[in-house]
């Protein structure tokens, strides 16, 4: 095999094996160009979707997918007869550089297997690393997965180089994690989410005094929740990452639909089995709502409500629960208000909100702000509502909007998510 | 009334000049190339002057700030006569003292501006992402862009902050013209037909660094192997990606 082919292979190997990790976010980092090549978009870039429609933003690879250790629901587990292969120093460097720039991507997501022990495989990862911003000054994005149980010092020292640094919660709770990986625990991953978003804030509060402070992860951490492999319910998961939001203030909670890839394990579902994407999806949007609607989880999910509806989204639902709260009246209900009609999102509210001052709203201009009118005219009244004959109770109005306009929600269903029912 | 103006933005604001100077609130501007004569309408060329361009953007700027400024000329940049007519409405209401037009979102011109600002901004969002650059056997990185609307003008402190250390050139081979950046200026461009054909079948004339094309397969390959086949959704995909954009996208080639 020659060179090109042995990379090739490598790529394929270590790309492969790094895709289940779902982040691709290039955002957050505000890093400049200080004489060399490469910034990072504030608000990040898809360079590409692959044709699963996930944005392309990094060069999502592995170091390594030699590991130690044996998860049952990771492809690079010790026990799994897959091929491996480990990059040198130098060829991440290189396929970084010449793909940044060509402008393929926004940067590098780094992580690895670990070999050998935590530190020596963190060890490399920081290597790389530097060698990008200093020798290459590289100025992109860089993500670092950090490597369970690495020193504090290396960290630290990495957090100096890199934009974002993750850590996988891997199951949504510690019961659901010791079932298929009896060597990782939650603690593994709290203590360095701790540490690090100590840092974040020294060194936030020193920039503020001293201006030329260098930035230490300035595009904060993130983490990953598996769906599906482990029972968990949608309320567990979702307390689980209204707690890390809150305790070491993560930018993202990834919720990632579990792809089967172990036969041997019956504790996992068995290949074959569809990834539960509309469940992941409802995930995503009660997530969304949370942090940018001003919903507190207890009013999504509950211990008496424990699992988000399938077939419509977390907002509508939550809306038939509360019918009492509705309709809003366009014309006079505050932002925040407004914000949770379904059908409504947060642009479209704003311009509601412009509008309205320059005279009171007909249907007509709503129709054209961009909101979803045919699931929203159940919650609201504008200028020239009619008043409705009789007010409907919800599973009669959850049919009229299942049924009319909005086939989006039974296609979904028909495509992904037969084998749940 | 008709104002026709050569299709340049500085004669698009000498329209606006045209108005006030004339008190005709009624006027429309419309592009040479575009216009189509109205035997009912009466009609005026109006000559492109720099400096009643310049006493419009300056205008603009002063009492109303730069970003309307540059959401003005975003607006122009769409090449839509449609929205070009609504940036001028707006001009004009500004210019008459009602401030706060923009905000107006009832109003159907304002309305049209908006969402004519927000295509022309993902255009110029996509083409960020989607530009793809060959590397010559000299250093050179080259790409070729066929966008919607003409943003090329939008993204140059993008790529020229960006990629600060090697020379590119962006070429729009819709609008035959490019820049191109030396690694200290940017300068614009034009190239005549015989050249451009070369740019475009590559390698012709431009010779490839001997690992461009190994770069091109890597990308590929990375491409196919960061898919996740039990997510396949490929109308997702082609909504994100659009079939016209694959000519360029080297990872939809072949
Ligand atoms: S330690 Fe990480 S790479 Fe190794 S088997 Fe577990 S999840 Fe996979």
């Amino acid at each position: 095999m020659n060179v090109l082919e042995r990379i090739e292979e490598k790529l394929m190997i270590l790309a492969d094996a790094a895709k289940y990790d779902v982040s691709c976010s290039s955002s957050g980092s505000k890093r400049k160009n200080t004489g060399g090549i490469g910034d990072a978009s504030s608000s990040g870039i898809c360079h590409t979707y692959t044709e699963d429609g996930r944005c392309v933003s990094l060069l999502k690879i592995l170091l390594t997918n030699h590991c130690i250790y044996d998860c049952a629901f990771c492809v690079s587990r010790k026990s799994n007869d897959v091929k491996r292969a480990a990059f040198t120093v130098e060829e991440v460097v290189d396929l970084t550089m010449n793909f940044y720039r060509r402008n393929y991507i926004e940067g590098l997501f780094l992580s690895s297997g670990i070999f050998k022990n935590a530190d020596f495989t963190m060890e490399r990862l920081l290597r790389i690393v530097k060698k990008l911003r200093l020798e290459e000054r590289y100025n992109g994005y860089i993500h670092l997965k950090t490597i369970p149980g690495a020193s504090e010092e290396l960290i630290q020292e990495a957090g100096l180089y890199v934009d974002r640094m993750s850590i996988n919660l891997e199951m949504p709770t510690e019961a659901g994690l010791k079932l298929v990986a009896p060597e990782k625990s939650h603690d593994a991953v709290r203590k360095p989410l701790q540490f690090v978003n100590t840092k974040i804030q020294t060194f936030q509060n020193e920039k503020k005094l001293i201006k030329h402070t260098p930035t230490f992860v300035p595009a904060g951490q993130s983490t990953q929740m598996v769906i599906g492999a482990t029972p968990e319910n949608d309320w567990e998961i979702m307390s689980v990452a209204d707690e890390f939001y809150k305790k070491y203030q993560l930018k993202r909670v990834y919720y990632s639909g579990y792809i089967p890839i172990n036969n041997t394990d019956t504790n996992l579902p068995q290949i074959g089995t569809r990834p539960p994407l509309i469940r992941e999806n409802r995930l995503y949007q009660t997530d969304w709502l949370l942090r940018f609607y001003n919903f507190s989880l207890n009013e999504i999910l509950n211990p008496a409500f424990t699992q988000l509806d399938l077939d419509i989204d977390p907002k509508l639902g939550w809306a038939l629960r509360n019918l009492h709260l509705f309709p809003v009246d366009i014309n006079k209900a505050d932002y925040q208000t407004i914000i949770r009609v379904p059908g409504i999102g947060r642009g479209s509210a704003m311009k509601i909100v412009s509008a309205r001052k320059y005279g009171s709203l007909r249907e007509y201009q709503l129709k054209k702000m961009g909101i979803a009118y045919n699931r929203a005219k159940h919650f609201i009244t504008c200028a020239d509502s009619v008043t409705p004959l009789g007010f409907k109770y919800a599973p009669q109005l959850k049919n009229i909007i299942l049924q009319t306009g909005n086939s989006k929600y039974k296609q979904e269903i028909a495509e992904n998510q037969l084998k749940l029912f | 009334m008709n104002y026709v103006f050569d299709g340049s933005y500085q004669g698009f604001l000498c329209c606006v000049f045209e108005c006030f100077e004339m008190k005709e609130w009624h006027a429309v501007p419309v592009a040479e190339g575009l216009f189509q004569p109205d035997i009912f309408l009466p009609e005026r060329t109006i000559f492109t002057d720099v400096d009643k361009a310049q006493r419009i953007q300056n205008g603009l700027k002063s009492k109303f700030g730069k970003l309307i400024v540059d959401d003005i000329y975003r607006a122009f940049l769409s090449e839509d006569p449609v929205a070009w007519q609504a940036a001028y409405y707006i001009m004009v209401r500004l210019f008459q003292g009602q401030t706060d037009v923009l905000e107006n979102f009832g109003d159907t011109q304002v309305l049209y501006f908006h969402q004519t600002l927000k295509k022309v901004s993902r255009e110029r969002h996509r083409m960020k992402a989607f530009i793809r650059f060959s590397k010559s056997n000299d250093g050179l990185y080259y790409a070729i862009i066929e966008p919607d609307f003409n943003v090329l003008p939008l993204i140059l402190s993008f790529f020229r902050n960006r990629y600060a250390d090697m020379p590119w050139i962006i070429y729009d081979v819709k609008r035959k013209y490019g820049f191109y950046y030396d690694t200290v200026a940017v300068s614009e461009i034009e190239i005549d037909t015989t050249e451009q054909k070369n740019l475009q079948s590559s390698s012709l004339t431009i010779a490839l660094d001997e690992r461009d094309e190994l770069f091109k397969r890597l990308w590929k390959q990375y491409f196919k192997s960061t898919n996740i086949e039990a997510r396949r959704n490929i109308k997702l995909h082609v909504q994100h990606v659009p079939k016209r954009y694959w000519k360029y996208l080297v990872e939809k080639q072949r």
